[in-house]
């Protein structure tokens, strides 16, 4: 548009304090865009869970292991299209609080029940015929520098296997990675069958299981049948669709968006008080040069513009530098971190969000220095010089 | 006797402040002819810039009528106001009133953009502009960098740019030494005479005064007397 | 000497001020909670009870002994016995679920199994309401927090875990430590509801004294019968926090620390806009005589003041919106729920003002070195 020149110039009235105002605005969004990854952790299970996979597990408690007789069983169930199973392992490799989820799958099932996992076809192969492999996520590699061919020892804090040994030996057979950001290229997979016949103790059962149906609107239907057909038994069931039970386990961890939303607030709210104090001195100073532009005939309702127009500008400057800053940190810190945060991204959702407060942002700080600049009596403005 | 280009009848112009309501023009009538250089003389708070601001379009009058080539400036709304100002006068005031933050040149395309004129044509007509005032050598510097006359030149161009039939003027040569203050009423003189602009200059000071063709004289709010130049 | 002119510059002010306000807020309401998790966890440990787990186990959950096994430390040297034998709890527990108040969803809770030395292997202990469970019952005592936290833990409330229902006797109070996040039972009536015969999970000591834990963990680490790690209870509940508390610290001190930057720039803007609206008023206590150091401090000062005045806002508002308020987490290492308070402890506070003076020198530095430079005579002539 024609007036941007004119919006563009009268920015940088006074470089110093236009420069700064805009440095304060890209240090929020560089704030927003690290915390809204932070948040994309937490979400990262409930966001993209998959609406059709639904997860049971002992009613009493997570931790309680359900015998493997029930796959068939829920897998008789109608609606139920695949059944995979799978089992807590808690071990660590070489530091003890470096933990990372290890889990006995069954191979074919697992693999069908979780398509977003993207294997090579050699590897998946190859990790079938060994009977002590196993498959690890992109992360893990990241993390560790793992390759395949590795052979890589794993010590558990659980499952003691029968020589009285805390350490179990993998070889790795494939590298896996995702078509999504839930968080599953931070697994390692092996065994079942391996793991069952190795362990002390525990034999003949699994952690959970996991599910896929033909028709995601009847879940609650499916859920229930599945839990009634368990009522009474010495291992009564809990059966929930991915992303409920993702949500009330992170629920667990307290309310991270409300925390994250509260800084945020307290951190936008300072920006628009510094922009908009800086906003009105820039209008506050220049009354009469306004007053000259109404009367050489620009009409109230274009000051009004233009003046939003500067503080807009000034949100955006700043704002999409600090969110593309953001941007960058977060995906040399994905890379670095993403077995201890996995999910850590920016999403095009918070991107977007982040242009729109932008813009409002703009509008807030300016609205009042603009309304005074439309209202601006030409006469009295003159008068003053 | 060339037509009359503005007619104002029976101004009044009445403000409040605070408690007391203040007269400042009073039942004021005047016609200007087209191409006439008027010049409006009395002294301070007789209410000079305020007849200036009617003949504008930049205020009302409390009562009375304000034609002005044949536009009834008295009833008209704000925006059309700003519509008619933009094509039909031009300001120039004490204090140049130039925005620090762009060049002359772009200082003089600013009435401009309220065109449909493209870029090009914008920078034409305002080299134009800058050209007949003398400054056309001056035309990428900023208002600080400019002289005191310098600026008031380019005021002057910014005021002719869009080619409107009425100057005003607002001491004019108030800020300026005596050398420069000639130059610029001999540059008004000029575009009355040449240019046929009707211009209506206020003034507090004789000298300047017998540049103009009129004199009117304005004090407590009416017109004493009318001496030719 | 600046401050006299302060009314004409209130606005940049206040937005300086609030500016600080708000990093020392944040600053103080998100390093509350890893302050209040770690008090809580830390309260529980003694340095006169040892725990003992299975060698590697990193939380009692993953780690077993049977019963046989805790025959042998009940033997082992460094042992406190009183009239009734060794003064120890060997404990059980499992996870159970229960819907969490401010949530409305289940989370994850410890259901504990203790012996009668439970009570004297922690020193604080005590039943605040009803009484203790009866042996052989299926009766719980629920810790204060946990029954403030969860819903339905009330005194003569009926709880159901599975097929098996527990009748509530009691609340205990723990001196605000991790235990009352907990509910306890009968150690044995727990290992017959969820079958888990006679095995244990971690055995309690109380120690002749601190540093007979030495002989206790050389004793028992020579006996082949058994492979443990012992540790006092105090270290054993510090690696428990370390883990949620260093990575709140590791998360809120970057925040902070970019969040002050971003303080800076506003303090900047703040002060510049009123070094130049000063700029007559500096202009002419230069042509008084004052000299260019004494303008420089003075403003340093008044960017230092307002600053000082936001971290007292700042941190003011975070103790009173945070302090003791209450919420519970999950704590990984144990995976069940842990409740605590904020804890808006004074070197928090502390911590907040110092940054906030920080930023007033930082920010008030550039200006003040520009307000010195001004030529008088062209300040005094301008305007």
């Amino acid at each position: 548009m024609k007036y941007f020149y004119l919006v563009w110039k009268s920015l940088w009235r006074k470089k110093v304090r236009t420069i700064l105002t805009i440095l304060s605005v890209l240090v929020a969004f560089l704030l927003f865009g690290l915390l809204s990854a932070f948040n994309a952790v937490f979400r990262g299970g409930i966001d993209y869970a998959n609406a059709s996979r639904l997860v049971t597990i002992d009613k009493i408690s997570l931790i309680n292991p359900l015998p493997i007789s029930y796959e068939q069983r829920i897998k008789a169930v109608p609606g139920v299209t695949q059944v995979t199973s799978a089992t807590w392992f808690g071990g660590y490799y070489q530091d003890p609080k470096a933990q990372f989820p290890q889990y006995p799958v069954v191979p074919e099932t697992f693999l069908t029940v979780h398509p977003e996992l993207q294997i090579s076809e050699e590897q998946k192969n190859k990790w079938m015929q060994i009977r002590d492999s196993a498959i690890v996520g992109r992360d893990l590699v990241n993390q560790f520098g793992w390759k395949i061919g590795d052979r890589i020892p794993i010590h558990t804090t659980i499952w003691t296997n029968r020589d009285g040994g805390q350490v179990w030996d993998f070889e790795i057979a494939g590298i896996f990675d995702s078509d999504n950001n839930n968080g599953v290229t931070t697994l390692m997979l092996f065994h079942y069958d391996y793991f069952d016949e190795g362990r002390a103790f525990g034999q003949g059962t699994v952690g959970w299981y996991t599910f896929t149906i033909d028709d995601s609107s009847r879940a609650a239907e499916i859920a229930d049948a599945i839990d009634t057909q368990f009522a009474n038994s010495p291992n009564e069931t809990k059966t929930s669709t991915e992303a409920a039970f993702a949500e009330s386990f992170m629920k667990q961890f307290g309310n991270i968006a409300l925390i994250v939303r509260l800084i945020l607030s307290a951190v936008f709210f300072t920006i628009l008080l510094v922009a908009g104090n800086t906003m009105a001195q820039s209008v506050r100073e220049r009354l009469s040069e306004l007053a000259v532009l109404k009367t050489l005939g620009f009409e109230n309702g274009s000051v009004m513009g233009i003046v939003l127009a500067e503080s807009i500008l000034v949100m955006l400057l700043g704002g999409l530098i600090g969110l593309g800053l953001s941007s960058v940190i977060v995906q040399g810190a994905a890379k670095q971190m993403a077995a201890f945060l996995p999910g850590l991204a920016l999403t095009n959702e918070a991107l977007a969000l982040g242009v729109l407060i932008m813009v409002l942002a703009g509008v807030a700080a300016g609205i009042f220095p603009a309304i005074r600049a439309m209202r601006l009596t030409i006469v009295e403005a003159l008068a003053r010089t | 006797m060339s037509q009359d280009l503005a007619v104002l009848k029976d101004i009044s112009r009445t403000y409040q402040k605070g408690k007391e309501r203040v007269e400042v023009l009073h039942k004021l009538n005047l016609n200007i002819a087209e191409g006439d250089f008027l010049a409006l003389m009395g002294p301070s708070g007789s209410g000079k810039t305020t007849l200036l601001n009617l003949l504008g379009g930049l205020d009302k009058p409390t009562s009375g009528t304000v034609e002005v080539g044949g536009a009834a400036l008295h009833s008209m709304s704000s925006g059309a106001l700003s519509k008619w100002r933009a094509r039909h006068v031009g300001f120039i005031f004490q204090f140049y009133n130039l925005l620090p933050v762009l060049t002359a040149q772009k200082n003089v395309e600013l009435p401009l953009l309220l065109t449909r004129l493209g870029s090009k044509e914008r920078a034409k007509r305002a080299a134009t502009a800058l050209a007949i005032v003398g400054l056309e050598d001056r035309a990428s510097h900023y208002p600080r960098e400019l002289s005191g006359g310098q600026e008031q030149r380019v005021a002057i161009a910014r005021a002719i740019v869009s080619d409107p039939t009425l100057l005003l003027c607002d001491e004019p040569t108030g800020d300026l030494d005596r050398e420069t203050a000639n130059e610029i009423l001999a540059l008004l003189q000029a575009l009355n005479r040449d240019h046929n602009k009707t211009i209506v200059m206020v003034t507090h000071d004789a000298i300047s005064a017998e540049y103009a063709n009129h004199t009117v004289h304005l004090d407590k709010g009416t017109l004493t007397a009318e001496m030719a130049a | 000497m600046n401050l006299r002119s302060l009314p004409q510059r209130l606005a940049p002010s206040v937005v300086a001020i609030i500016g600080v306000g708000a990093v020392v807020g944040v600053f103080a309401g998100v390093l509350s909670m890893a302050n209040g998790f770690e008090k809580t966890m830390l309260s529980a440990g003694s340095e006169g009870t040892a725990i003992i787990v299975r060698a590697g186990a990193t939380s009692e959950l993953s780690s077993g002994f049977g019963n046989d096994q805790v025959q042998v430390i009940a033997d082992a040297p460094g042992v406190l016995k009183d009239e009734n034998g060794p003064v120890m709890s060997a404990e059980l527990y499992v996870v159970v679920n229960i819907i969490k108040k401010s949530t409305n969803q289940e989370a994850n809770v410890p259901l504990r199994g203790v012996q009668g030395g439970a009570f004297q292997v922690r020193d604080n202990v005590s039943i605040v309401e009803g009484r203790i469970f009866e042996e052989g019952k299926n009766e719980l005592i629920v810790g204060r927090a946990a029954q403030q936290a969860f819903a339905g833990l009330d005194v003569g409330n009926i709880v159901p875990f599975g097929l098996t229902e527990w009748t509530v006797v009691g609340i205990f109070e723990d001196n605000g430590s991790v235990s009352e996040s907990e509910l306890w039972t009968d150690v044995r009536v727990l290992q017959s509801a969820y079958r888990r015969g006679n095995s244990f999970q971690s055995v309690r000591v109380k120690l002749e004294s601190p540093e007979a834990i030495n002989a206790l963990e050389a004793s028992l680490k020579e006996d082949p019968r058994i492979d443990p790690d012992v540790v006092s209870e105090k270290d054993y509940y510090s690696g428990q926090s370390e883990n949620l508390a260093d990575f709140i610290r590791l998360v809120g001190y970057p925040l902070t620390i970019l969040m002050a930057i971003g303080a800076i720039f506003g303090a900047l803007n703040t002060m510049y806009s009123s070094v130049s609206a000063r700029g007559k008023e500096i202009a002419t206590l230069r042509a008084l005589g004052f000299s260019p150091l004494s303008i420089l401090i003075s403003t340093i000062i008044e960017s230092a003041v307002l600053a000082v005045l936001g971290g007292i806002l700042g941190g003011g508002l975070a103790w009173l919106l945070f302090n003791g308020y209450t919420v519970s987490t999950l704590n990984g290492a144990s995976f069940s729920s842990v409740v605590f308070d904020f804890a808006v402890s004074p070197d928090l506070l502390v911590q907040g003002l110092i940054a906030a003076v920080i930023i007033g020198l930082v920010g008030g530095l550039l200006p003040a070195i520009r307000a010195v430079r001004i030529p008088v005579s062209a300040a005094l002539r301008e305007l």
